[in-house]
């Protein structure tokens, strides 16, 4: 059954150089391959790696060997470090953080480099049901034969626990509250009970599970403080330095506009780092140079919605404009972004717009059209 | 094994204290020779009393300068202060052995000057001293000595752990020497871990030399000369504990006279000694303290714990969160001793350090969310605990600072309560009401501002009530922790205020009193949190109610002669923060609130005045968008005419606005009309007159504006009888306000109807006549000119004659605005 659903997994993503995006542990075999050569730590059983050579195959470094290790993950050594040891310590993996801020990639890897699968995954919905994280039941199957482990469609995690594997659950807090607390038994039991056939899936050495979710949707379906008890979490904080941030919405703004065939601009970037550098002195509360402390609106202001506001106004400027990104350009998407709750996050921007803004040299044409835009 | 035993220790490492116990118990010396103050020598007695508590200072000062002072603070896991408990429990003498505070705060003094002489420049308060050896002056963020050797103060010397560090492969020092020395457990030897350090330490001296620390050669040839003098007395049974850096120097053979040599010609000072008490805080480098510690808290665990350090360490961290409601039990506090021991681990490390629990904890305890965390670093890593000093230690210096000054300015401490009048203008008085002030500050009741001058702020004269009780000399004595001199103290005390203050009132109100108590040094840490909270303050209100502290503040600046650029920008920064927030605070708003946000208003207005006569200088380049004063009318003037925004306010706005002449009589009255029209519910309406022609002059713009009271009373006439005892209560209480004379006058005035001057009304100016009265304007004149200050005979040669007698002082005033 597992061979073949490997087979399945594996037949129609890897072999073909024309898939659009292979999974990590194909993308990165080499580097994996490279690392289990040089590892000779002690591994926990299952692991294909020690813990020390999947924080290298994160975080990059270069082996004895000469082979240079590529940073998945650019961030605090310390996240991955805890992440890292969270597995190892055979607790489970709670990611947190806001939109964009790379949950999912750093899961992907995790897995790929632990477990050397990152295929086994739930993707979490508001509609995904029991049967997702435990089992389902063919259907054909079951009427015909009646209940067997034949007729079971086990689910990811039933497989992950099975194999001693790394299971994924993407967006946990939007699972339905009674459905994520099915982790609880799999999580604190390490076990599967299948009630209908009177057996049980144990989890054999090496399984464990990584969720991930979003900080801002807290609210939407709080864990259970029983469930989050099974966790450690680790929040994934958004990029450190300006010159980062701008880079990445730089680079994704340039691939975004590729596929939407705009016609490429000349070089924007003043306007991205002005872009950049309101959404985060808004987000951190507190100018750039430390000097001024600002209110936060209520939106999360993430580089995706960054990436956003640049990508909307190359747009506007490309057929509206001359080309050229410009203050105005970008401005209405800004205020978009900024002021989501009407009443409050009006004063919050008005307040930085006159208080920041005005003064800075050379935001002059900013601040105008701002101004204008803002009313 | 014979001695001497030199134990070179880390100041203030718990793993070091540890090991000097055993080294001491081991050996049993008969004399215990430390690296300190040989002017302590008097009081080590008191360190075994029942009343002292870690952490304590010792504390040198210059007798006639108390700001003059160095600290040599010890925590309960200081090796030097185990020590010498080991050495008072068994009864073995003990000495301090570093060159006497009399040499090295003399030295200082000599080398500051110096300082002065080269680069204009002199040591500041809270910077490091020259030789990150002996405290800075003032006191308050005073950096100590003994642990320098870690710490040293300029780039230039060698900080010999950090190189060991590095050797070792690490990047954080304080981590090697963690993993190195302070987790290490017990060895057979109790000797073995010194003699390691020392040979690391002489493996660095011979590479380095004294490493910069060139003052260092003096103090340890004196440390030699008293080892000498120690066998002579004790044989070679002795133990010295010291910085593990001297060890090699103290090892070193050289003769006494090389040794006596380089100590001749020390200058020396004056000096007294005694304990303070301390605080973690204080240990730990956050708070300035440029040779302490970042976790003092840690380490006092470290020292403290029997046994499996994490797990109680973790123990511990569970029950603050517990305390603070945060759900943690115990299956949580065991999850987090398994990560920390398999990241220790992981990171190649022996046990698991501060950074591995604290990496733990916030991913088990607390979410990984860092608000937590901070809770936790600041009661429990560093801690709040605060050391105690019995009562038989000699006066702190800050009891003499007060002396002298009290002295100085001729203030004697007095039990029998007494007034005193000040008159700022003269430099005497000043000096004492800034006394006050700091005292006060501090928290030393010994002066209270009387009442009878309190609402005439601004002045040049103070008053004030003194009474010296016996308990403020206590007082005095808990206020030494802040610093040496009164001026030191207040400014730290004021600093730590700011820091700690939640209300963004509080913090003006401090700004106020960091003026009145002249402490420009903490003036800028205020500004600061006083930025940090009005950016943060959600609350006009707030806003609104802390701007008028900080103009008052502006205008006493200015009195006093201290600089107030700062102030003006914070100013000028939250009357912007006010303008932007008013208007969408004022809606929908119910009677009380209105009322409340109607003060606001009324401050707000007062304060932008002052604030733009302070601005205006500034406000001359052109700026682009106006001064303040002139956003201010704008915000104003969408306040009167936004229809979501309460009556009262709105009157209040337009009245404000009519005051400053921004809006011509026409204008307002379309407003009031607008206001009062049949449309708008009565209740309203009279709140909207309330506003307008409430409080104080109000009433003279209804007798001189026939215009206005007529639409009052048309108004008032239409309103129905029903609604009519809804209004009255406040509309009584809108008229009841004005002065008898304007009551009567404006009832003759309804009285008379407003048909009485249908012609005037019609042509001039409401409420004038369309033509000048002569003789009348001529009677007014004399008093005019003696108001301006001018010769009245000479600017009107014909002479005129006095004020008329029968002219009501209404007339008077009502002929003067012609």
């Amino acid at each position: 059954m597992t061979v073949l659903e490997n087979g399945l997994g594996r037949g129609l993503g890897s072999g073909t150089a024309e898939v659009l995006r292979p999974h990590a542990e194909d993308a990165f075999a080499d580097e994996l391959a490279a690392l289990a050569a040089a590892d000779d730590r002690p591994r926990p059983e299952r692991w294909r790696l020690s813990p020390w050579a999947v924080a290298t195959y994160l975080l990059g470094g270069t082996l004895p060997d000469g082979t240079v290790i590529t940073p998945k993950y650019v961030g605090p050594r310390r996240i991955v470090e805890v992440a890292v040891t969270t597995l190892a310590t055979d607790r489970a993996l709670l990611l947190l953080g806001v939109p964009g801020t790379a949950k999912t990639w750093v899961s992907e890897h995790l897995a790929a480099a632990v477990s050397g699968d990152s295929t086994l995954l739930v993707q979490g919905t508001a509609g995904t049901p029991e049967e997702a994280i435990r089992y389902g039941w063919n259907y054909a199957q079951l009427l015909a034969h009646g209940p067997s482990r034949d007729a079971l469609v086990p689910s990811p995690v039933m497989r992950a626990m099975s194999q001693g594997m790394t299971a994924r659950v993407e967006e946990l807090t939007r699972i339905p509250a009674d459905v994520q607390d099915t982790l609880i038994t799999i999580l604190s039991e390490k076990t599967l009970p299948v009630p209908e056939l009177g057996q049980e899936v144990q989890a054999v050495r090496g399984f464990n599970l990584i969720a991930t979710a979003n900080d801002r949707d807290r609210g939407v379906n709080d864990l259970s403080s029983a469930l989050r008890r099974r966790f450690n979490t680790v929040v994934l904080p958004l990029p450190e330095s300006v010159e980062a941030e701008v880079d990445i919405v730089a680079r994704r703004v340039d691939q975004l506009g590729r596929s939407l065939d705009l016609p490429p601009g000349p070089d924007g970037i003043d306007e991205i780092r002005r872009v950049v550098t309101v959404f985060r002195e808004l987000r951190d509360g507190i100018t750039a140079d430390g000097r001024t402390k600002v209110k936060s609106p209520s939106g999360t202001l993430s580089t995706a919605e960054a990436i956003s506001v640049v990508t909307g106004g190359l747009a506007l400027a490309a057929h509206f404009g001359d080309g050229v990104l410009r203050a105005g350009d970008v401005a209405a998407g800004i205020l978009g972004a900024v002021v989501r709750d009407p009443a409050a996050d009006r004063v919050i921007w008005k307040e930085y717009l006159e208080a920041v803004v005005r003064e800075r040299d050379g935001w002059k044409d900013f601040y105008r059209a701002c101004r204008e835009v803002s009313g | 094994m014979g001695g001497p035993w030199i134990l070179g220790v880390r100041h203030h490492g718990p793993g070091s204290a540890r090991a000097v116990r055993a080294a001491l118990d081991a050996r049993r010396p008969r004399a215990v020779l430390i690296e300190g103050p040989p002017e302590a020598d008097g009081l080590v007695a008191l360190a075994a009393d029942a009343e002292m508590r870690p952490p304590v200072a010792l504390l040198a000062h210059v007798v006639d300068e108390p700001g003059r002072s160095a600290f040599w603070p010890f925590a309960e896991f200081s090796p030097e202060w185990v020590a010498v408990n080991w050495a008072l429990e068994q009864g073995v003498p003990v000495r301090f052995i570093d060159l006497p505070a009399a040499h090295s705060l003399a030295l200082r003094a000599e080398e500051e000057k110096k300082e002065e002489k080269g680069e204009g420049e002199a040591a500041s308060q809270g910077e490091l001293a020259p030789d990150g050896d002996a405290a800075s002056e003032g006191g308050a963020a005073s950096e100590g000595d003994a642990a320098s050797e870690g710490e040293p103060a300029e780039d230039l010397r060698v900080d010999p752990i950090a190189v060991l560090a590095e050797a070792a492969g690490y990047d954080d020092p304080e981590r090697w020497w963690e993993d190195a020395v302070e987790y290490r457990g017990q060895s057979a030897d109790a000797l073995a871990p010194f003699a390691a350090l020392a040979e690391a330490m002489g493996a660095l001296r011979e590479t380095y030399g004294a490493g910069g620390h060139d003052r260092d050669l003096v103090r340890e040839a004196y440390m030699r000369l008293q080892m000498r003098a120690a066998a002579k007395e004790f044989g070679e049974r002795y133990a010295v504990v010291c910085g593990a850096w001297h060890v090699p120097a103290l090892h070193e053979r050289t003769t006494a006279t090389a040794d006596r040599a380089l100590l001749k010609g020390l200058p020396k000072a004056k000096v007294d000694m005694t304990w303070v008490p301390w605080t973690h805080r204080r240990l730990a480098r956050a708070s300035g303290y440029g040779a302490g510690i970042d976790s003092p808290g840690w380490y006092a665990h470290l020292f403290a714990a029997p046994d499996r350090p994490v797990e109680r360490w973790l123990t511990k961290v569970a029950g603050l969160l517990r305390d603070e409601d945060r759900l943690v039990s115990s299956a949580h506090v065991i999850e987090a001793v398994r990560l920390a021991e398999t990241l220790a681990v992981m990171r190649g490390r022996p046990l698991p350090g501060l950074s591995e629990t604290t990496d733990a904890v916030r991913a088990v305890f607390c979410d990984g969310s860092d608000v937590p965390l901070a809770l936790i670093h600041d009661r429990l890593i560093v801690g709040d605990i605060l050391g105690e000093v019995p009562s038989a230690a000699p006066a702190v210096p800050l009891q003499r600072d007060l002396t002298r000054i009290q002295k100085s300015l001729r203030l004697k401490p007095e039990a029998l309560e007494r007034e005193l009048e000040l008159d700022l203008r003269r430099p005497n008085d000043a000096e004492r009401s800034r006394l006050l002030h700091r005292l006060r500050l501090l928290g030393i009741g010994w002066g209270e501002p009387a009442a009878a001058t309190r609402g005439s702020t601004g002045t040049f004269r103070e008053s004030w009530r003194l009474r010296w009780e016996p308990e403020l000399a206590v007082r005095v004595a808990e206020a030494g922790i802040w610093g040496t001199t009164v001026l030191g103290a207040a400014t730290a005390k004021a600093e730590a205020d700011a820091v700690g203050a939640t209300a963004l009132a509080d913090v003006t109100a401090l700004a106020e009193r960091c003026l009145l108590a002249a402490l420009p040094d903490a003036l800028p840490v205020v500004m600061r949190v006083l930025a940090d909270r009005a950016a943060l303050d959600a609350d006009v209100g707030h806003l609104a109610q802390a701007l008028p502290a900080l103009v008052r503040s502006l205008r006493y600046g200015d009195v006093r002669g201290t600089d107030t650029g700062a102030l003006t920008e914070v100013a000028a920064g939250l009357a912007e923060r006010v303008f932007v927030g008013l208007a969408p605070a004022c809606a929908g708003l119910d009677a009380d609130g209105a009322a409340e946000m109607r003060t606001h208003v009324d401050a707000v207005h007062a304060a932008v005045g002052l604030l733009d006569d302070e601005r205006r200088p500034a406000d001359t380049a052109p700026d682009g968008t106006g001064a303040i004063r002139s956003r201010w009318y704008t915000v104003l003037g969408a306040l009167g005419s936004r229809d979501s925004v309460p009556g009262v306010i709105r009157g209040r706005a337009v009245r404000l606005l009519l005051d400053e002449g921004e809006l011509d009589q026409d204008e307002a009255g379309r407003l009031m009309g607008l206001a009062l029209s049949a449309g708008t519910p009565p209740a309203d309406a009279a709140a909207w007159i309330d506003g307008f022609v409430g409080g104080g002059s109000g009433g003279m713009l209804l007798v001189h504006d026939e215009r206005l009271l007529g639409l009052v009373d048309a108004w008032l006439t239409s309103v129905p009888d029903a609604a009519f005892t809804d209004v009255l209560p406040l509309l009584r209480r809108t008229f009841s306000a004005y002065e008898p004379g304007v009551r009567r006058t404006l009832g003759e005035l309804v009285r008379r109807g407003p048909a009485a001057q249908p012609a005037a009304a019609g042509v001039g100016v409401p409420g004038f006549s369309d033509t000048l009265d002569e003789e009348r304007a001529a009677a007014v004149l004399p008093v005019v000119h003696l108001l301006l200050g001018l010769d009245a005979s000479a600017a009107l040669p014909g002479g005129a004659p006095g004020p008329a007698p029968d002219r009501t002082p209404d007339n008077t005033l009502a002929e003067a605005a012609r």
